[in-house]
């Protein structure tokens, strides 16, 4: 099993989290961290997540996302998904996610909101 | 009559027949037979790591797919297992050694899948199965481990003792 880790795109003040293939606990270690760093070197507006490699999500992606979310709406920004598939829409919508974020159908909507 | 061989560690007979006896008897007999006549059982253990959590729901996974599950299904299957392998990791081992076993067996269409550690076991399990409840400080956890279980499975059940360890028993009927 390969270590995936983020793949992180700034657009002007949009950050793009590429999230991994396999979204649980182990792959997911690193992101807090990461993101933390990211937020305090930049200014960060709105965060978007790309789910388009993701297949396989649980409970530990349902934390960080609301956590994320809750780091955003402190600082007056946004968040927003997109690439789902229907499993990830599924898991989603039982964390109560599809509440917090809208889902656009491509990165580019998602970009603009 | 069922033909569900063993009683199970986890469950009185009367429930495991009762549990079995929604599958037709010409669709029992039809499964007996592929299997040979036998009840299918897997066994694993593995130390807990988190890099073993996706491997111990790729592993049930496979089983469960003798099944012929929906892709729906093994989907759902697969995070019930992560969430209860995550705990045991997480919260039963505290990120530190130790070893988690897991089970999973086939009867009629129902798989049952038990995930144990010899952790530090659960104080209070109404509590810690309360969605959005969570022991952990970083604010990382989303507490919805056991409401996620709930969700994708048809049944779950805790057993836990504290200093002794947790028990998850769930099943799913699969393969409709």
């Amino acid at each position: 099993m390969e270590e995936v880790s983020f793949l992180y795109e700034a657009k002007g003040q949009v950050l793009v989290i590429h999230l991994p293939k396999e979204f649980d606990h182990h792959n997911s270690r690193d992101l807090r961290y990461e993101t933390d760093l990211l937020l305090s070197e930049n200014y960060v507006r709105r965060m978007v997540f790309d789910f388009s490699r993701t297949v396989f999500m649980d409970s530990t992606g349902i934390g960080i996302l609301i956590n994320r979310y809750k780091q955003m709406q402190r600082s007056g920004g946004s968040a927003a998904i997109y690439g789902a598939n229907a499993q990830i829409r599924r898991v989603l919508a039982v964390g109560g996610i599809a509440k917090l974020m809208p889902e656009y159908a491509s990165k580019e909507a998602a970009l603009m909101g | 009559m069922t033909r569900c061989g063993k009683e199970s560690r986890f469950g009185r007979r009367e429930e495991k027949e009762k549990m079995c006896g929604t599958e037709t008897s010409t669709e029992k007999s039809r499964r007996w037979e592929s299997f040979g006549g036998k009840d299918e059982s897997m066994r694993l253990q593995i130390e807990s790591r988190s890099r073993n959590e996706e491997f111990a729901r790729v592993v049930v996974a496979a089983f469960a797919s003798r099944l012929d599950p929906t892709l729906m299904e093994i989907d759902d299957l697969k995070t019930a297992v992560s969430e209860a392998v995550t705990n045991a990791v997480i919260h039963g081992y505290g990120g530190g050694d130790g070893v988690i076993y897991i089970e999973a067996s086939i009867c009629g269409r129902e798989l049952t899948v038990t995930i144990r550690d010899d952790g530090v076991g659960i104080p209070d399990i109404p509590k810690a199965m309360e969605p959005m409840f969570t022991t952990d400080r970083t604010g990382e956890r989303s507490g919805m481990g056991f409401a996620f279980m709930e969700a994708f499975m048809d049944q779950v059940e805790v057993r836990s003792e504290v200093g002794r360890g947790t028990t998850v028993t769930m099943k799913k009927q699969m393969g409709g």
